[in-house]
């Protein structure tokens, strides 16, 4: 069953080697109902949501949609899979072939450590049982980026098998309800990846180039437990997640993309009852007639590799060559840490709400400028938490900005904050600094805060006075005040603030004409 | 162990009472179906141009078929020739590449360092726009 075909683009970054790239089986199953444009430098990436819809049984109405995913992962080596060029996602056509990735005739595949090394990561990172035999196959079909004519897979027994994938779902009308969910994972399996094609339809030619084929992927297939687009998404999001703090893969994958599925998942699953693969060309889905029947891909052994045997501590044989064995137990104490367990220690160390963890870790880099904020600063951490999540990425999406990119560093931030702390000024007095920063003239808070004067009036004598005068100029809004009314309170701290020039804190301001109302 | 395969398969085939368990041929008549060629055609690219083709492929089938004939219950199947060998891990080191000039000279059409292929696959004709030829 072959499903909706998505394609993505991803950013060109110098170090974004890999891409999630979601495919289906069935990808090539029907060539003549789909275009794979992809942008010469530019990885393209396709996920390929598995949806099936449950048959209605007689007096159902509704259709339960039922997601499952095949997502590939372009693994993070120098190197590929099975040969020894280079694995870049910016070069000339064809520069990063070498023989065996053309499929010249007498070439032989030798397998990449560092992939087996990242397929047990993974395997291990998803809660895996690692197979310390598997096997490679052969996956026949013809295209024209494909030159062996068959793919090297792992179909019978793969690397990594029966794992499970947490994801927290956040729900309810605040999405203030964190729902943790898991996401089976049926198998992770090593396969090389194809050439691209670029499609030149005035000409009616494909150009192919072939510096993509052979790099190595892994294929993470998701069970169907997924109910729906968005639960998908949030699963691939937090695979993402694993990966890149894994460093197996760069898996990047814009943003804007996650939204474009959701929207596309949900709209698919409600009316589907047929495969249909997207054309992103014509922006709409379009039923996918399998001319050529049923894909066979005549799975075969692969011929020329023995079985992939791996070890642990117990079974390592003694005195073999380190370089040639891949002990599961050193790799498994290796492990970096998981970001469930970083959000978790968020909530435990700085008291955070869950869905603010999940947000730190959401956006590249915001964990870290939060933790350097929180090193230079004896604010407390809620307060940080809020000015980093509302107010800087706030300012950063507005102007579409990386965390990276940010006019404020975590210095000025974190300086401003103690400012604010010490009562030295007020919290409007420092948004208003944090404005002046993002303008990125060079000056400090402190600069700030005394060139526009915003210093808060520590004369408390001062402020007295000033309330008595105002209370004195509005002797109608004491009197309703004093009747009861709730809101003429407010208007009176309203004038005093405002004789103040806003240099006092209104709290302290309350304080004191309460304090005067009342004698 | 082909030679003591094929004296086993004989003895199946003539006496029987060994007890060998012999998978049901799906095909008794050994015959293959029209459907069945044209879609290895289509699979494989393989132009079974004749009847002598076909009946030729029949026979490599009924020769292979006699495997069956083996009792293979409770053994492990082999994978490969290669599977007592020792799968050689290479380290992650770019070693090869860069021949970009070499490569593209093999390729009959090339436009500016790309390969160039038709637009997508082109469909085999179908059975009844071939030349009228029965398959059996």
């Amino acid at each position: 069953m072959a499903a909706p075909m998505l394609r993505l683009c991803c950013p060109g970054r110098r170090w974004a080697l890999a891409c999630i790239d979601g495919c289906s089986r069935h990808r090539r199953g029907a060539p003549n109902g789909c275009t794979s444009s992809r942008k010469r430098g530019q990885s393209s990436v396709a996920q390929q949501p598995f949806i099936t819809a449950q048959k209605p049984r007689k007096g159902e109405h509704e259709w339960a949609a039922v997601v499952g995913l095949e997502i590939h992962a372009q693994i993070s080596s120098k190197s590929k899979l099975f040969s020894g060029s280079q694995v870049h996602f910016a070069a000339p056509p064809n520069s990063l072939v070498s023989f065996f990735d053309a499929s010249l005739p007498g070439t032989l595949p030798v397998l990449n450590r560092r992939c087996v090394e990242a397929a047990v990561m993974t395997g291990l990172a998803l809660n895996c049982r690692i197979n310390k035999k598997s096997l490679f196959d052969r996956k026949h079909y013809f295209y024209a980026d494909l030159p062996a004519g068959y793919q090297i897979t792992q179909q019978r027994l793969p690397i990594a098998v029966n794992g499970s994938l947490v994801y927290s779902f956040c729900a309810g009308k605040n999405r203030s309800q964190v729902i943790n969910k898991t996401a089976r994972v049926k198998q992770i399996q090593l396969e090389q990846d194809s050439g691209k094609s670029l499609h030149d339809d005035l000409r009616s030619q494909t150009l192919i180039d072939l510096n993509r084929a052979g790099v190595g992927l892994l294929e993470v297939v998701l069970e169907p437990d997924m109910s729906c687009g968005e639960e998908a998404a949030t699963a691939v999001r937090e695979l993402q997640l694993i990966l890149q703090a894994l460093g197996t893969s760069q898996a990047n994958m814009a943003d804007y993309e996650i939204q474009r599925q959701i929207n596309e998942l949900e709209n698919g699953g409600e009316i589907l009852n047929e495969t249909r693969s997207f054309d992103s060309k014509l922006g709409c889905t379009i039923p996918m007639r399998d001319k050529e029947g049923k894909q066979d891909y005549r799975f075969m052994p692969e011929p020329n590799l023995p079985p992939l045997l791996l070890y642990d501590t117990e079974s390592l044989p003694a005195g073999a060559d380190p370089q040639q064995v891949i002990d599961i137990d050193r790799i498994r104490e290796q492990l970096p840490e998981l970001p469930s367990v970083t959000r978790e220690k968020l909530v435990q160390q700085y008291g955070m709400l869950p869905e603010h963890s999940f947000t730190l870790l959401n956006e590249v880099g915001l964990l870290e400028f939060f933790q350097n904020v929180m090193k230079e600063t004896r604010a407390e951490p809620k307060k940080v938490t809020s000015w980093v999540l509302n107010t800087l990425l706030g300012f950063l999406k507005q102007q579409n900005l990386a965390v990276s990119e940010s006019p404020v560093t975590p210095s000025a931030l974190a300086e401003l904050l103690n400012l604010l702390d010490r009562k030295a000024i007020s919290s409007s007095a420092a948004k208003q600094v944090f404005e002046e920063l993002w303008r990125n003239e060079g000056k400090t808070p402190a600069q700030i805060v005394s060139e526009k004067k915003l210093e808060l009036m520590q004369d408390q004598e001062a402020l007295e006075q000033l309330c008595h005068a105002v209370m004195e100029g509005h002797p109608q809004v004491v009197m309703d005040v004093k009747k009861g009314n709730p809101r003429a309170i407010n208007k009176l701290i309203g004038l005093v603030r405002k004789a103040t020039l806003s240099r006092a804190d209104p709290t302290v301001i309350k304080e004191i004409l309460e304090k005067k109302l009342a004698s | 162990m082909w030679a003591r395969a094929w004296r086993l398969g004989l003895r199946a085939l003539v006496g029987g009472r060994r007890g060998f368990t012999c998978k049901a041929d799906t095909k008794g008549s050994g015959r293959i179906t029209a459907e069945v060629i044209e879609h290895l055609e289509r699979l494989a690219l393989v132009d079974f141009g004749s009847q002598e083709a076909v009946a030729r492929l029949e026979k490599a089938i009924a020769f292979a078929d006699r495997l069956r004939a083996v009792d293979t219950d409770g053994v492990e199947p082999m994978e490969s020739v290669l599977e007592d060998r020792c799968l050689y891990l290479r380290s992650d080191h770019v070693i090869e590449g860069n021949c970009a000039e070499e490569l593209l000279q093999n390729s009959h059409r090339v436009v500016e360092e790309y390969f160039v292929a038709p637009p997508g696959n082109i469909s085999l004709p179908k059975l009844d726009e071939q030349e009228p030829f029965s398959h059996g």
